[in-house]
């Protein structure tokens, strides 16, 4: 039978199921075909939790959302154009996000009278008519997987688990995936089950197969490759990224990294990670709490290692102490926060942009940190670098906001050479620094402000460094009221006088009028939006910040120079409240706080709004 | 695994060139506890103390939490971090784990260690990085001016409690034990021969080593130990352990009891073999544990020494021994390789 092949430009897929049924797993691997084969791609996994949740309920449903093109893009999409729902949960709980006309792939065996009562079916929407604006594909998943298996010796559980390998294979074929490294991967995870690896690769082979010969596909799609700058290219999530930038702070510091960390969702990844690579000199700490993980990172500083420590909002909150500390020490510190949505606990696995304020000013006392924002999941890696050269160059500790988004989701990125990378290493101190012979740990150098960083083991430079007041120079306890108002404003200057890049604006027109501000994770939706919006006419600037403190020096004459600024955020307006505040500038703010990312059209409108208000 | 450095707790930590002296320790800040407190006698035993050990003072690091006795640090002319409450093991457990060339100290109080920084302590004491620390114990809160403390007695009466404290205290000892620490001793303040006796094994100790230290404070609650101290009293509770002699005092003996503890009875009431031995390397904790519970109604009996000297692997030689076999089994790390690690493609 001779199918017929369709050229998409774009696709965006959701695969969704119940948390056990591997559904991210079977995203990843979608994910890592497409980009061998060398689409441009973005995707936004979506998990509860619990780690299983009751089965068959909506609470317990977990997806991955992959947007794979012919050309670059910049979100993971904002309406799926394919759902694969391996239950009714599934199903129901992704069907608004549907648009009328996409595919619906679904399990036909799971829509049991039980399933369907769990969710509140009466009626399997498999067999009436209520799917009707959409085009349903529903297939036998669990038992075509078990049939497949059937000569295996494996038990039947172990079979019906299989089907997502099934489901991962029928959608290979209908996108014309390569497969090859899909089945050495399968192979590779599961090497001391061999009956299971053989099953798998067989379900998955199944997949395919069913896909090429059933009639209920008659069309597969091709989506050519996407033509993107030369270079080499791996596909990376934002925790994978900025663990490796770490990595590379440390190879470019030439000091060895230090890790403390307490497990946090979505931030463990990054612990994970970093274990893995001992023999870049790497020690990492699980500690007994989060004030532990932050306390060794700053003691590894004082001994001269790069301290970083890795957390969530919750964390950040604990340590917050501790960073005081650093601050008044003057030592170098990464404090990475992967923001989530909160108070408290919030929604532990979703997505915000909330902690900006805190990252500021949730400390007692004047004490003031430089702040740094990566904008997509690659740029997580330059950003890690930045924040260790500021911290190393400046003694100072630095908080890096990364968030669940940014976290979880991936996408191809140019290897950098390692060559371009920035020599960010520092002298220790090793001599006195005083015509007396004497070490004053608090005299610093004159263009930076920085103090010098001697480490345990100099002879001639015991000195003693604390939480406590410290004079100018000698850093002796001093209570005396004109140095602590001397020290800080030291303090402040130091960090007001950070180097930091210029923004950049991009203005295609030249002539906008309306500029687009915003800062982390929402780069992506926010040049999606404005894509759609200038080829509809419209002229828009962009501008994106990866400094929040300090800012760059040209900010507030960016800001000054157009008419309107607006600033979309995934909180209420915490970054449009300083600008304000420092530039009086009347910034509009645009505040959705629900846990996702911004959908590029409901952006789109927005922007479009100020333009037309104009 | 490389060679054993139990025992050896000073093995990493590189050799002064030439004799040092207590002068050396003593830093240039103006001493600023209150006339009479029992921190001066500790600070000095610990100053004449450091010496002896030989090791570069450059390689020398006090680490302190908060209250009166974390001021510690900057008396001694060494390098020194005085931090924030409750958290000097954290922090010291970091340097200390980078750091294996380095003697850490930690100087707490028992406010600092065992209220606001209990969860800390416990832990390194489990986890056994080599370090030593002192935890002074006055049984009071000091620096905040006399609340009651988490070793203060049932019923204290202070400023915070008109009417008297309701909790129990911790009793150090038992709780570092429970911890699973592999060095567990008491001294006194103001026995600086004792004192010392103690810290030279404490150093010794390649792990945490955990050292309560008996402290008075003369504002907030003075008198605390002094039965312990006055002649017509102190021999009758002090019980001195020492390694591998039956354990007697005064006129009494320890003994193991019918209820599976130990006992105090009239030394002339057992048999010589009845009385127990005391064996600081046992590695059952139980008869430590035992031991500690003396103090039960308190200063009945306090043992002082070394209740328990145990050794394990630490923390820090595990996680560099760690570090190296991962380099030596697959290679240093290159960037390159990491980067280019995993699936990639070519564009162009």
């Amino acid at each position: 039978m001779t199918k017929q092949v369709q050229q998409l430009d774009r696709v965006i897929i959701r695969f969704a199921g119940d948390s056990g049924d591997g559904m991210q797993l079977t995203g990843d691997r979608f994910t890592a075909e497409t980009a061998e084969f060398g689409n441009d791609l973005s995707t936004l996994p979506n998990f509860p939790a619990e780690i299983r949740a009751p089965a068959g309920t909506l609470p317990g449903v977990s997806s991955f959302q992959l947007h794979f093109a012919d050309h670059d893009i910049l979100t993971p999409g904002d309406a799926p154009n394919v759902l694969v729902a391996m239950n009714p949960a599934a199903l129901k709980a992704n069907l608004s996000d549907l648009p009328r006309g996409a595919d619906i792939i679904a399990n036909s065996d799971e829509f049991t009278k039980r399933n369907l009562a769990k969710v509140g079916y009466t009626e399997s929407p498999l067999d009436d008519e209520s799917l009707s604006e959409w085009r349903v594909h529903s297939v036998p998943l669990t038992s075509l997987t078990v049939k497949a298996l059937e000569d295996f010796d494996i038990s039947k559980k172990d079979a019906e688990r299989a089907k997502n390998m099934f489901a991962l294979g029928l959608l290979s074929w209908l996108y014309h995936r390569p497969v090859e490294a899909t089945i050495r991967f399968i192979e590779s995870k599961f090497a001391k089950k061999p009956d299971i690896a053989k099953s798998n690769v067989a379900a998955f082979n199944a997949g395919w197969n069913y896909g090429e010969t059933t009639e209920a596909f008659s069309v597969s799609y091709e989506i050519k490759p996407a033509k993107l700058a030369p270079g080499i290219y791996r596909n990376i999530s934002g925790n994978q990224a900025l663990a490796y930038g770490l990595i590379a702070a440390s190879v470019q510091a030439k000091l060895p990294l230090f890790l403390g960390s307490y497990p946090i969702t979505p931030a463990s990844d990054i612990l994970h990670e970093l274990s893995k690579h001992k023999r870049f000199g790497i020690r990492t700490f699980q500690a007994e709490d989060e004030i532990a993980g932050v306390g060794a990172a700053l003691g590894a500083s004082f001994g001269g290692a790069l301290g970083v420590t890795t957390t969530s909002g919750p964390g950040v909150a604990l340590k917050a102490e501790t960073v005081g500390l650093a601050v008044t020490t003057e030592l170098p510190l990464i404090v990475v926060d992967v923001q989530r949505a909160g108070p408290s606990t919030g929604m532990p696995t979703k997505t915000e942009q909330t902690d900006l304020l805190m990252a500021l000013y949730g400390r007692n006392g004047e004490s003031p940190i430089p702040v740094v924002a990566p904008a997509t999941p690659s740029d997580c890696f330059a950003i890690a670098v930045e924040a260790a050269r500021i911290a190393l160059k400046y003694r100072t500790p630095v908080m890096l906001l990364s968030d669940g988004y940014l976290a979880n989701g991936s996408e191809p990125w140019k290897l950098p050479e390692i060559d371009d990378l920035p020599d960010i290493s520092v002298d220790f101190t090793t001599e006195s620094n005083s015509d007396d012979g004497t070490f004053l740990p608090f005299k610093r150098d004159a263009e930076t402000l920085a103090r010098p960083w001697a480490v345990p083991g100099t002879p001639g430079l015991e000195h003693r460094i604390g939480g406590i007041e410290k004079a100018d120079g000698t850093g002796n306890i001093s209570y005396d009221p004109n140095n602590h108002d001397l020290m800080v404003r030291l303090r402040q200057a130091k960090i007001d006088g950070i180097d930091v890049p210029d923004l950049e604006v991009d203005d295609p027109s030249g002539s906008a009028r309306v500029l687009v501000l915003g800062w982390g994770s929402t780069y992506g939706p926010i040049a999606a939006a404005l894509r759609r919006v200038r080829k509809a006419g419209g002229q828009v600037a962009q501008a994106h910040l990866r400094h929040l403190n300090p800012f760059p020096k040209n900010i507030g004459e960016v800001l000054k120079s157009y008419d309107k600024v607006l600033l979309p955020e995934i909180n209420l307006g915490q970054l449009a409240l300083l600008l304000r505040a420092k530039f009086l500038v009347d910034i509009i703010s645009y505040n959705r706080v629900r846990g996702l990312p911004f959908k590029a059209e409901e952006l789109a409108g927005v922007i479009q709004d100020v333009i037309d208000s104009e | 695994m490389s060679e054993s450095l139990n025992g050896k707790g000073l093995a990493l930590i590189p050799r002064a060139e030439a004799k040092q002296t207590m002068k050396e320790f003593k830093s240039d800040q103006e001493v600023r506890w209150c006339p009479g407190c029992g921190d001066y006698a500790i600070l000095a035993a610990v100053q004449s103390f450091m010496p002896e050990l030989g090791i570069k003072r450059e390689n020398t690091v006090f680490v302190s939490g908060i209250g009166c006795s974390s001021r510690f640090p900057y008396y001694l002319n060494t390098y020194g971090f005085h931090s924030i409450h409750g958290r000097a093991p954290a922090i010291a457990t970091g340097l200390a784990a980078s750091r294996p060339d380095l003697s850490v100290w930690v100087i707490t109080g028992d406010g600092d260690a065992l209220s606001i920084g209990g969860n800390h302590l416990i832990h390194s004491l489990r986890r056994n990085v080599n370090l030593n620390i002192l935890l002074f114990n006055n049984r009071i809160y000091g620096l905040t001016k006399g609340q009651y403390s988490p070793t203060s007695e049932i019923g204290k009466i202070t400023k915070s409690t008109p009417m008297g404290s309701l909790d129990k205290p911790f009793n150090p000892i038992s709780l570092a034990l429970g911890a699973e620490a592999g060095f567990v001793a008491r001294t006194l303040d103001s026995d600086r021969k004792h004192l010392q006796s103690v810290l030279r094994e404490a150093v010794a100790h390649r792990g945490t080593s955990l050292v309560e230290i008996y402290q008075n404070c003369n504002i907030f609650n003075d008198g605390a130990f002094e039965m312990m101290k006055d002649p017509e009293t102190r021999d009758a509770i002090t019980v001195r352990l020492e390694h591998g002699q039956p354990i007697v005092f005064a006129d009494q003996a320890v003994r193991l009891a019918r209820t599976g503890g130990v006992e105090v009875v009239p030394r002339a009431s057992v048999r010589e073999e009845e009385i127990l031995v005391h064996d600081v390397h046992n590695p059952d904790p139980s008869l430590a544990f035992a031991l500690s519970r003396l103090d039960e109604p308190a200063f009945a009996h306090v043992p002082i020494g070394i209740f328990r000297s145990v050794d394990r692997p630490s923390y820090d030689q595990l996680m560099n021994e760690q570090v190296a076999a991962a380099t030596t089994q697959k290679g240093q790390g290159s960037l390159t390789d990491l980067l280019h690690g995993g699936d990639t493609w070519r564009i162009g």
